[in-house]
């Protein structure tokens, strides 16, 4: 049974802790939150980071091609307890291949804030870490206070295994942001900047 | 190249033999698949080549938008899905289409001729519609003749023009399932 008291931490406040440097990865950020979030952490016309709007349970598996593709690059995905619910399969296909460079950061509210706030089922009883565990992700890591956050930073600048860490957050909103959900645009100016041509 | 592919075992066809050279010469390095008895022979191919990357997924969706990660990441990347899995793919269908990112999908058929499964008839018969429906290019091939001038032509559509193309392998070319 899930603890709710665990939903605690502030995202706006746990985040920019968890990833100082941006800038050091290529990140793919799930859509609603953690699009907002990431946008607002790399700043909104940066280029390392791809944002979905759409295409709900994809964004572990686009992290998953994009790491296989670029072996020598850190991928972050990031994500929310929805998104990844709706493919959680994508964290066995993940364990499958381990991809040394590839991360994982979950920021589990507890609930669909883009809908109405209704409760999640992490927010009931499951819990994404231990599905992650389950799935076979070799290093799991879960941050609910204060005092995990500076392991966690060292898990998301440092592992050379594939990792999941499960931050959990109070149900407030995100960064208020406006960005680009132009997928077009944006595929062609990430590739730009990490391949040199469009 | 040192990985040699190996030759077909006497009684096998030739096709998917020459399918895996030409998916290898136009620089795909990476086949995902939920497995079928249909890309047998591709999927244990990739599983022995050490050059490219072998993906076993939980189901077809993952294919699609692990499609999309590796040409943000600048490699090429081809999904093996039986034609059930179609029906996965729709909604993440949108990330390729949406994004014009190259997508290539080889469908082994089900639910099509000479089909003896009544399970596998809705959605066979739901996959040309379907396919339609999502605005996608998609080729049937029923003769081992046009296996690959089929599938050149679907790479070439798919990374030169981004656009999301899918070639349905026949039961007439696969033989069906006896039941």
């Amino acid at each position: 049974m899930t603890n709710t008291t665990d939903f605690q931490l502030d995202r706006n406040e746990v985040l920019p802790q968890l990833i100082q440097e941006p800038d050091k990865f290529l990140i793919i950020a799930g859509l609603a939150g953690t699009a907002r979030d990431i946008a607002h952490l790399c700043g909104v016309g940066s280029s390392n980071y791809y944002a979905m709007a759409g295409a709900m349970g994809g964004a572990v598996s686009i992290g998953l091609g994009l790491a296989l593709a670029q072996p020598e690059r850190r991928i972050l995905v990031c994500t929310g307890d929805g998104e990844l619910l709706m493919n959680i399969g994508a964290l066995a296909t993940v364990s499958v291949m381990k991809p040394a460079n590839l991360g994982i950061l979950c920021v589990d509210n507890g609930h669909y804030g883009e809908t109405g706030n209704q409760q999640s089922h992490t927010g009931q009883c499951t819990n994404l870490a231990t599905m992650a565990h389950g799935a076979g992700i070799p290093k799991v890591f879960s941050v609910s206070k204060e005092e995990d956050i500076t392991v966690a930073r060292n898990i998301i600048d440092e592992s050379m295994e594939t990792y999941f860490v499960h931050l959990k957050v109070n149900d407030g909103p995100p960064a208020k942001i406006k960005r680009s959900l132009d997928a077009q645009l944006t595929k062609s100016s990430f590739r730009k900047n990490l391949l040199g041509h469009p | 190249m040192s990985f040699e592919i190996p030759i077909p075992q006497s009684g096998e066809s030739q096709w998917p033999y020459e399918l895996y050279q030409i998916l290898k010469n136009e620089g795909i390095s990476q086949f995902s698949y939920v497995p079928d008895a249909g890309h047998k022979v591709l999927i244990n191919l990739s599983l022995s080549d050490p050059e490219v990357h072998s993906i076993p997924l939980t189901t077809e969706e993952e294919g699609v938008a692990m499609s999309v990660g590796a040409h943000l990441g600048g490699e090429k990347h081809v999904v093996l899905m039986q034609s059930s899995g179609v029906g996965n793919c729709i909604n993440m269908l949108s990330l390729p289409r949406l994004g014009k990112f190259p997508f290539l999908a080889l469908i082994s058929m089900r639910g099509d001729f000479g089909e003896g499964n009544p399970w596998q008839m809705p959605m066979g018969k739901s996959i040309v519609p379907v396919l339609e429906a999502c605005d996608v290019i998609y080729h049937k091939v029923e003769e081992p003749s046009d296996v690959l001038s089929t599938v050149t032509a679907a790479i070439t559509m798919s990374f030169q023009c981004n656009e999301s193309v899918f070639v349905l392998l026949s039961q007439k070319l696969l033989g069906a399932k006896k039941f």
